[in-house]
């Protein structure tokens, strides 16, 4: 057991978890955020994403070790009092189905937006080309993408 | 292109969905967030064999492990565990094998179970597997359904590999055939697909005093309740089984599954609850998988087009087993290979074949992408051999906008469509003139990236139901939907519903419908649905369903409250009920511009019951069931554009448009983000997916690493427009949606690549048309033109 101490939606946690596991399993079983979801154990798919220290990643790539001294946003601590602007703008232009991809999606794009605050159609399509949507095709992310970006409130 | 007949506050408009406020904020249920005190987690040992023997399994070692309460084998169930149904026996002389849930004496494809562990934690479930000693003795696998009826192959089960052969005929086929002036025959392969809903499969299962509750990532808690029963002998009355929210299905959870049967028997064996989450690598393996047919197709014709009949030979590969509807799937087709054309005679004949690999069952369309692939690509081909354009050959075959209701050659009726409504608009939104130009300059310049231009005017049946039809195909459910309609005492609404989203958004649109039926506001209705106990009726969710037959489910349910409540009115207006009117959610006096009372007012009145006339009810509450007299029938017209680079193979999608009808649309943002999806699948088929197994039956495609899903990189921007006929056969004249843009877009994108290519001498690319495919396909082409491009 390895002691890490890590802060998950601005909540401070100490605890002892095995060298193996994954910071997903962390996350869900341990801290109790089953806001973020996993979708496949290859990291293909994109749905267990997560910032750690303001960087997407995908969260079953990730030893909770290696989180040790970390600052992770969920989805779950995404709103600030309301809704994060991608949340409404997911919202409004129905990116979403079954919503399972969502949580990943939208922290991807959170992360998109923060690296390149105008991207075009195909760089919001090559910059989302690692997080897996089943259900809407993506042409509704990427109507909700652009929203948020020309509406120029991106967090 | 109808207009809208009366002004409708909620029909038609497009709300943005309740069930988004938990799904972007992460506060979802999804089954594997469930957590219940003293729950031990399910692992399974799985075969590494496509067909073997299983000579002795030891389960001791796992026993050592620290953690570990629990290991079994199949044969430690062998008494209780029954065998997974089969709710389709399509023929009266069908093999339909014992499947049992953990397998006893022998394996038949690479994944499936032969022993489990049960552990306090999910890790440790996992080191155990290894712990458990499996011996086997190799038998040889059956992988080619060509081959698998020879007398030399050997055998998937003791009765042979022949599970079914199904035929259907009309007309005079030798006369349709005999002289015709243009006969071609195609043979195509519907590879096989992965459904790969993006939440794995997932079950929890408590056991309290003999009574269950199993809590599932499934499409259909109804059919799994019923079938849970049937299967283990448990009381019907003792199981409850709950769909929290579902991370898509798409047919891959339209299943009774070994992992749901053997998660009650667990727990009731230990008393203590349990759970269940697969890997994706798992899931791969072992989630039924789709498609897989190899089809011959005759056609023919005269020289002007005009079709004389069309014959269909397919070979359907069943897997190593008949899942809940494996042998219905190729029937789902059987009656839309004729598609959306007139013709003489028709013949079909599908054999249903045993093998070695994972069984095949519903997906996405389920039969009736394969139909469709198969004679709109035909449709394509015919056109190129007779030189007309294509559209004009589908125009000069096509029902027209005055026939319907029209009885088409496998004795369906089409109650109604405008083909041509629908076509229209999609060359003009395509550009399709401007664009076959551009084609010819590409073809006479000798430019490497050629432009193809592929068409699909498709046609499905859907709206799964009506139960008469579906039992004289033996199917052995019903497809009516139930829905009630509670008043609450606040004047609040709750729809109970039998149908079972899992992305479609029924909450938002059955609010739509109530509010438009009661005169209530949106927010105040509430959508119950995927608790037996909550929900005890219904049939669930598939098959482009839920709206075209829950949806008159529901206003029937209102029509009935509103019928109660005036009742409950006439009294407290003093007036017969015969001269109660309702209108806007409000009942007054015929002719009386005096005292009104609203719906809200009549079921605080109701609950109250102080004033209820002499010998009625105290309730306004109200439960309908509906059964369509037909199958509807959306259809529409797509266009993909194609560039396809000859020297590479790679091909690139510049422009999709797809026009569909589906009737009406009570949502029409959902109705597009339904096709959007459908697109998205259609196009994979014809790009990127394959579930390919190996030599000796393993799966290669285990992980989304090779099992390719499209990103969002590999997907063009769609053009989507509706047309619209309204439906016939329910009150609300919608057609269903969820299943239209996979069932069209397939062939459209292959005839695409097909058109481009054409000129080479190609007539067909095996899908996915992969650029390797494509450019082997070019080079063999140029080859055999004497190495000239």
């Amino acid at each position: 057991m390895t002691r890490i101490t890590v802060k998950v939606d601005g909540v401070s946690y100490e605890d002892d978890v095995e060298p193996r596991l994954l910071l997903v399993h962390y996350l869900r079983e341990r801290v109790g955020k089953t806001g973020t979801p996993i979708g496949c154990d290859t990291s293909n798919c994109g749905a267990c994403t997560v910032h750690l220290d303001g960087i997407s990643v995908k969260s079953c790539a990730v030893l909770a070790v290696q989180a040790d001294g970390s600052e992770i946003t969920t989805i779950e601590g995404l709103a600030n009092g309301e809704w994060h602007p991608l949340q409404q703008a997911f919202h409004s232009e129905h990116a979403l189905q079954c919503g399972y991809c969502t949580p990943g999606m939208i922290m991807a794009a959170a992360d998109l937006l923060r690296e390149n605050p105008d991207p075009s159609d195909q760089e919001i399509r090559e910059g989302l080309e690692g997080n897996l949507c089943r259900c809407t095709g993506y042409e509704n992310i990427v109507r909700a993408v652009r929203r948020v970006a020309e509406s120029g409130v991106t967090s | 292109m109808t207009a809208t007949q009366e002004p409708a506050t909620e029909f038609g408009r497009a709300r943005p969905r309740k069930e988004d406020a938990r799904l972007v904020t992460g506060q979802t249920t999804w089954t594997d967030n469930i957590t219940l005190p003293g729950m031990l987690h399910i692992n399974f040992v799985r075969s590494p064999y496509a067909h073997a023997r299983i000579t002795s399994v030891d389960v001791s070692g796992a026993l050592q492990v620290p953690g570990v309460l629990a290991a079994f084998s199949g044969a430690d169930f062998a008494e209780e565990q029954g065998s997974l149904p089969c709710a389709w026996p399509v023929t009266p002389d069908i093999v339909i094998p014992a499947h049992p849930p953990m397998a006893v004496d022998e394996v038949r494809y690479v994944g499936e179970a032969v022993a489990c562990v049960i552990a306090r934690d999910r890790y440790t479930a996992a080191d155990a597997l290894s712990a458990v000693d499996v011996n086997y003795e190799p038998l040889p696998p059956v992988l080619d359904i060509r081959t698998a009826l020879d007398e030399s192959s050997p055998k998937v089960h003791e009765a042979g590999n022949k599970s079914f052969e199904w035929t259907f005929a009309n007309g005079d086929l030798d006369a349709a055939f005999r002289d015709a002036p243009m006969v071609i025959e195609r043979n195509y392969r519907q590879q096989r697909l992965i459904p790969s809903a993006m939440e794995p499969r997932s079950v929890v299962c408590s056991c309290v005093g003999g009574e269950f509750t199993l809590w599932s990532a499934t499409q259909i808690p109804h059919v799994v309740r019923l079938m849970l029963a049937l299967v283990t002998g448990i009381p019907e009355q003792n199981i409850r089984v709950i769909a929290p929210d579902v991370g898509g299905g798409f047919g891959s959870k339209l299943q009774m599954t070994a992992e749901e049967v053997l998660a009650v028997l667990i727990a009731r064996r230990l008393g203590r609850p349990v759970k269940w989450t697969e890997s994706r690598s798992e899931g791969n393996l072992t989630v039924h998988h789709g498609r897989d047919q190899w089809q011959r197709i005759r056609i023919a014709a005269e020289r002007d087009g005009h079709l004389r009949g069309l014959s269909v030979d397919l070979l359907a590969d069943m897997g190593a087993y008949l899942m809940l509807i494996t042998p219905g799937v190729p029937l789902l087709g059987a009656f839309l290979y004729n598609g959306i054309y007139k013709m003489d005679a028709y013949s079909f004949r599908c054999t249903g074949v045993f093998t070695t690999k994972m069984p095949t069952d519903a997906y996405r369309g389920a039969g009736r992408p394969e139909a469709t692939f198969a004679i709109e690509r035909t449709m394509d081909d015919l056109a190129a051999e007779l030189g007309m354009d294509p559209l004009q050959l589908r125009e000069r075959n096509w029902i027209r906008h005055d026939e319907f209701p029209y009885t088409t050659i496998t004795n369906m009726t089409y109650d109604s469509g405008n083909y041509e409504a629908a076509t229209e608009r999609a060359k003009e939104l395509f550009r399709y003139d401007e664009l076959r130009e551009e084609q010819e300059q590409r073809r006479a310049s000798g430019n490497p990236v050629q432009l193809g231009i592929g068409i699909s005017t498709f046609i499905e049946a859907c709206g799964w139901a009506p139960s008469r039809i579906l039992g004289q195909l033996a199917y052995a459910g019903g497809g009516w939907e139930h829905a009630s309609i509670r008043m609450l005492p606040t004047g609040k609404v709750e729809i109970v519903t039998g149908t079972s989203p899992h992305g479609q958004g029924h909450e938002t649109v059955w609010s739509q419908i109530v509010a438009d039926q009661l005169g209530v506001p949106f927010e105040d209705v509430r959508v119950l649905h995927g608790d037996t106990l909550i929900a005890p009726k219904g049939w669930d969710t598939y098959g482009s369903r839920s709206v075209a037959v829950g949806g008159p489910a529901i206003v029937g349910a209102c029509e009935k409250v509103i019928g109660k409540a005036k009742v409950i009115a006439s009294g407290l207006l003093e007036a017969p009920p015969e001269e109660i009117e309702f209108s806007g959610g409000t009942f007054h006096v015929r002719g009386s511009d005096g005292v009104t009372k609203t719906i809200q007012e009549i079921a605080l009145a109701t609950f109250a019951a102080h004033e209820i006339p002499d010998g009625v009810e105290p309730s306004i509450d109200a439960d309908a069931t509906f059964d369509p007299v037909n199958f509807s029938f959306p259809h529409g017209t797509h266009l993909c554009a194609t560039e396809v680079d000859t020297e590479t193979g790679q091909v690139t999608i510049r422009s999709y448009v797809a026009v569909d009808d589906v009737g009406k649309a009570v949502n029409p943002q959902i109705v597009e983000g339904q096709v959007h999806g459908g697109l998205a699948q259609g196009i994979a088929q014809a790009l990127f997916e394959e579930a390919i197994y190996d030599d000796e039956g393993n799966l290669l495609t285990t992980t989304m690493a090779d099992y390719l899903l499209p990103s969002a990189a590999d997907l063009p921007s769609f053009v989507t427009d509706r047309t619209e006929t309204p439906a016939t056969t329910n009150m609300l004249g919608v057609k269903g949606v969820g299943e239209a843009g996979t069932i069209a877009s397939t062939p459209a994108v292959v005839n695409a690549i097909v058109d481009a290519l054409r000129p080479l001498g190609i007539r067909d690319i095996t899908m996915p048309c992969t650029p390797e495919r494509v450019w082997r396909a070019i080079n063999a082409a140029q080859q055999a033109n004497g190495g000239a491009a």
